[in-house]
This record gives structure tokens, C-alpha cells and sequence, in this order.
């Protein structure tokens, strides 16, 4: 797959483009280095600078509070049920859409996105109206005896719905253009379905499918509007990191809020250097049609 | 359904729709059901209050602030990265993905210590009298920083694959940088500047949990739409959190009809400009 921007870098310019001109380059960078220096370095780096400000002893005291222990163990639970079935879901949606013509395409191309343009806490009041005491189900599932709501389960459902088109998202312009020739081959040749999928499918978006799952786990181990709604912010119990954070920093306990940053922060920058080696092993992928990941 | 011969076309279905109605449709569905038991004097009683006008203006007037911020900002990280070589320009494209990277709550809390009173910026900011956090200009930084890659992330792909033909017409034609600048590339790049922008605003009218560090939300006076939802809940007044979380989700739709539009649009102009 070619992409103009690689050939069109190397065009030859016959005469100086527009702000290529010394002082107008030297302007313009200033101006973005000030900009990204005060608005995207400094929170980055008031992040670690605070956490250690106390001491790297009071860093460590911090992160093995069991409020904080309990909290990353929360989250990184909410992270390893939400990311595989929002894989799952992926696959099945891109698989659907790319594969198949069908009536209503378009329309559950446009259902997939929808989390992105929703609210998270207009996600969590939602789910509130379905679980909650006074909702849909409720009281059905109040008298079987299962806890959804204030739950594990509620915090997974939330973070399911706001990370909904996370995979799918990557997935769909790439296998669009990879097209169904491979596939329809190897069925032809005899291979079942699962085969196909398994063997021509799947080795096709291995880099999209991680891509996605990254970003995805990022967004849940992330998010707070929802999950807040939903888990009820029993101290303790359904307190993910995000929420933690909030509950240290209302106990004026800003080292150990910084300290639980930190750990959200490392996740995030590493998942940046996750996204950026994907985009060089696989330059496919970083071509698909930019759209700008929704949080 | 055109024949394939390629199976799986029932099982892949039936996991995304399942997915989809269960995990997304059912709660919005329990939440339109929820809005509409609220009569409809009831309805225009909650949503005319002050407390809930005044939510709804701050949300607005401060989206709209902070999209004109990344509007200018956006745009020139976007003309950087798409036109200069320079050292340190990776770097400054991973930087760009750190707001979508970055939790909210993370984000808002940095955002609230670094303008404090007492921090790297808000002191000096109120030896001028400026005051940024408990303050709305806070909750327009707040919504800015976290929005600010939908207008990069857009604008830059069409920068980059701007020809050199027509700048070199223009030239040729005797314009001189700025005209060029104005009637060659701003009309070529205008379609995805807006529809980054829109998604920008779209976005920050939603944004909680940045918001809610360094807002101080103060009722009437700095809080925000998506606050007002969750205390209204808090107090279990679920027909109120209702009505407005419905008002949440029809803005949500309006600026995604807007967003599809530009972006129709945005597409028709790429089509045009690649070969």
C-alpha cells in the first residue's frame, strides 16, 4: 500500500514552500516549543517532580498503602477481563463489516463508534438505569442475589462501554483494504472458517489487533467518569487508581496521590512507546485513514 | 446479503450485535426510558433551573474557549510536524498522544497543582491577579489539554499530503507567501481544521474528570454540566440526573451529526486532492 505523504515528502520543491523562510521556521518552532513546554511537558513533568518531592522513601511508603495496593490490583483486574473481550468484540465487529456486504453496514459502522462521542458520565448514569436499584433490571437481579452495581462487575461493564470501538477502530480501515481475496482463496482451497481466521486473518493484523489492545487498556485502566458513577467510590472496595487518586488528594494527601499518578503515568508514556515501535514495524497500519482516537 | 464464500458471517454478527445491545444500547436505552417518565413540566422545571442554566453555560462557554485555544495551537503543531525537519520532531509527535495517553484524573490533577497558588505557574500567574484553578479559566485549560490531539491528529495528515504543484502555481502567478498561505492552503486544509475542532468541542463539553481538580465546582459558578449530572445522582434525584444526562447525550448527537457532516465534507476535499 502506497501513500502519498512518503512520495510527496520527496518531491523536489522548485521554489521555497510556504514558511520555509528562516525567520518565519524560527517563529513558528519558538512559538510550539513554548506552547508544548508549558502545556504538554510541565504536567509530565510536575507529575514525577511532585511524587518524589518527599523523598523516594515516601514514594514507596505511598504505593504500598493498602488503599493504593488494593487499588491497582482493582484496576489491573478491570483490565485484564475488559481488554480480551473488547478483543474478541473487534475482531467479530471488523470481521462482520470487511468481510460481508450486508443491509445495516454502515449503520453498525456508525453503532461501533458511538461510545466515542458519548460522555463517560452520561455512560455511567446509563448503567445506573439498568443495574441500580431503580433500574430496568435491578430489582430482577437484587433477588438472584448477584451484585452488579457498586461492583467489579459494574466497573467492567462501564469500561467495556467506553472502550468499545478501541479495537474494532484499528482493525476496520486495514482489513477494508486488505479485501477478502486471501480469505476467499483459502476457503476455496478447503480450509474451514476457523482456519482461515486463524491462519490468513489473523497473522494479516497482529500489529492492529496489539495496537488496539494497548490503547485500549490505557483508556481502561484510565478511566474515571464512568467507573465513578458506577462503583460507587466505596473507599477500599471499588476505588480503581483513578479513583484513588481523587480520594487521596480530598484527604489532602497530595504525595501519595502524585505517588498513584506516577504509576498511571508510566503506564500511559509507556504505552506511547508501545504505539510509536507498532507504527515502525508495521507503517501499513500507521497509514490507515487518521482518525483521531476518541477518550 | 451478497453471497460470500467465506463463513462466519452469523457468528461474528451475533457477537457484535450482542456486544452492542447489551454493553451500549441497553443503558442508553434505560436512559432515554428513564428521561421520558419525567413529564414534560417536570422536564422543563429541571431543565430551566439556574443551577442547571448556569452548568450549561459555563460547560459551553469554556468548550468553546478552549477549542478556539487549540484551534491556533493545534494548527501550528500540526504545520510543524507536517512541514518541518527538526531535531527532537519525534519526540514532539509521541508528546502530542500524551493527552489521549494520560488518564483525566492524572491530567487534572497536575493541571490543578501546577496552577495553584502556590504552583509553577499560578504563582506568578496571581502576582498578576490572574486566577486559573477554583476558577473558570481552569476548567477551559482543563478541557484544552485534554482535547487538543483531535485537532493535530486531523489537520496533519492533510498538511502532509498537500502537493508542492499548486503552492508552485500560485507562485508562478506571483503571490507572495501570505496570499498563498490564505487562498491556497487555508481553503485546502479548512474542512479537517473544522471537523479537528468540532471533535475538539464535542469532546470538551463531556470532559469530567479533568475538569473536576481544578474547577473548585462552586454551583453557579464553576460547575459543569457532567458534575451537576453525577451530584444530581449522588442525591438521588435520579429523574433530574436523568433529564440532564439526556440533554448530555442529544448535545453528543447534535455534535456528531456536525462532526459527520465537516468530515463528509473533509473527505469529498481528499478525494479531489489525491490521485
Amino acid at each position: 500500500m502506497s501513500h502519498p505523504t512518503s512520495e510527496r515528502a520527496h518531491t523536489e520543491w522548485m521554489v521555497t514552500p510556504v514558511g520555509a523562510g528562516p525567520v518565519t521556521r524560527r517563529v513558528v518552532l519558538g512559538i510550539v516549543a513554548i506552547l508544548t513546554l508549558l502545556f504538554l511537558i510541565a504536567p509530565l513533568a510536575l507529575i514525577f517532580s511532585s511524587a518524589l518531592s518527599q523523598g523516594i522513601g515516601t514514594f514507596f511508603n505511598s504505593l504500598t498503602e493498602p488503599g493504593t495496593q488494593h487499588a491497582i490490583l482493582l484496576t489491573v483486574t478491570t483490565a485484564l477481563i475488559a481488554v480480551p473481550i473488547n478483543i474478541v468484540f473487534g475482531l467479530a465487529a471488523a470481521w462482520t463489516v470487511t468481510k460481508f456486504v450486508f443491509p445495516g453496514r454502515t449503520l453498525l459502522i456508525s453503532l461501533i463508534e458511538l461510545p466515542y462521542s458519548i460522555s463517560p458520565i452520561v455512560a455511567g448514569v446509563a448503567y445506573i438505569f439498568v443495574y441500580g436499584s431503580q433500574g430496568l433490571f435491578g430489582p430482577l437481579i437484587e433477588a438472584m442475589g448477584i451484585k452488579v452495581m457498586f461492583a467489579l462487575p459494574a466497573i467492567v461493564l462501564a469500561s467495556m462501554f467506553v472502550t468499545a470501538p478501541f479495537v474494532a477502530r484499528e482493525l476496520i480501515p486495514l482489513m477494508q483494504v486488505q479485501g477478502t481475496d486471501e480469505e476467499e482463496a483459502a476457503v476455496t482451497l478447503g480450509a474451514s472458517g476457523f482456519a482461515t481466521f486463524m491462519r490468513v486473518t489473523l497473522p494479516n493484523v497482529r500489529w492492529a489487533v496489539l495496537y488496539g489492545a494497548i490503547l485500549c487498556n490505557a483508556r481502561v485502566m484510565g478511566e474515571f467518569g464512568a467507573v465513578s458513577v458506577v462503583s460507587g467510590n466505596i473507599r477500599g472496595q471499588t476505588t480503581t487508581l483513578p479513583l484513588q487518586i481523587e480520594l487521596l488528594y480530598q484527604d489532602y494527601n497530595v504525595a501519595g496521590a502524585f505517588a498513584a499518578a506516577t504509576v498511571l503515568t508510566a503506564v500511559a508514556l509507556l504505552t506511547i512507546v508501545i504505539k510509536v515501535a507498532l507504527e515502525r514495524i508495521s507503517p501499513d497500519h500507521a497509514q490507515a485513514p487518521a482518525r483521531p482516537p476518541g477518550h | 446479503m451478497r453471497r460470500s464464500v467465506i463463513p462466519g458471517f452469523g457468528l461474528s454478527l451475533g457477537i457484535t450485535l450482542f456486544y452492542l445491545g447489551a454493553i451500549v444500547l441497553l443503558p442508553l436505552c434505560a436512559l432515554i426510558l428513564k428521561a421520558s417518565d419525567v413529564g414534560l413540566a417536570q422536564l422543563w422545571d429541571i431543565l430551566s433551573s439556574p443551577r442547571t442554566l448556569s452548568a450549561i453555560r459555563v460547560t459551553v462557554t469554556m468548550a468553546l474557549a478552549a477549542t478556539a485555544f487549540n484551534a491556533i495551537y493545534g494548527l501550528l503543531l500540526a504545520w510543524v510536524l507536517a512541514r518541518y525537519q527538526f531535531p527532537g520532531k519525534r519526540i514532539l509527535d509521541a508528546l502530542v498522544d500524551v493527552p489521549f495517553a494520560l488518564p483525566t484524573a492524572v491530567a487534572g490533577l497536575a493541571l490543578t497543582a501546577l496552577f495553584s497558588k502556590k504552583g509553577w505557574f499560578g504563582a506568578p500567574l496571581d502576582a498578576l491577579g490572574i486566577q486559573v484553578a477554583y476558577a473558570p479559566l481552569g476548567i477551559a485549560i482543563a478541557m484544552a489539554f485534554t482535547s487538543i490531539p483531535f485537532v493535530v491528529r486531523t489537520v496533519q495528515p492533510v498538511i502532509e499530503d498537500l502537493g508542492s504543484d499548486v503552492e508552485e502555481a500560485g507562485r508562478s502567478l506571483g503571490a507572495n507567501d501570505l496570499q498563498i498561505l490564505w487562498r491556497v492552503i487555508f481553503p485546502a486544509i479548512f474542512p479537517a481544521f473544522l471537523a479537528g475542532c468540532s471533535l475538539s468541542f464535542a469532546r470538551s463539553l463531556g470532559e469530567f474528570g479533568a475538569v473536576i481538580f481544578i474547577a473548585g465546582n462552586q454551583p453557579m459558578k464553576t460547575e459543569i454540566v457532567a458534575l451537576l449530572t453525577y451530584i444530581r445522582l449522588e442525591e438521588y434525584n435520579y429523574q433530574a440526573a436523568a433529564a440532564i444526562a439526556v440533554v448530555m447525550l442529544a448535545m453528543a448527537f447534535a455534535m456528531l451529526i456536525v462532526t459527520n457532516a465537516v468530515q463528509a465534507w473533509n473527505l469529498r476535499y481528499l478525494g479531489r486532492g489525491d490521485v
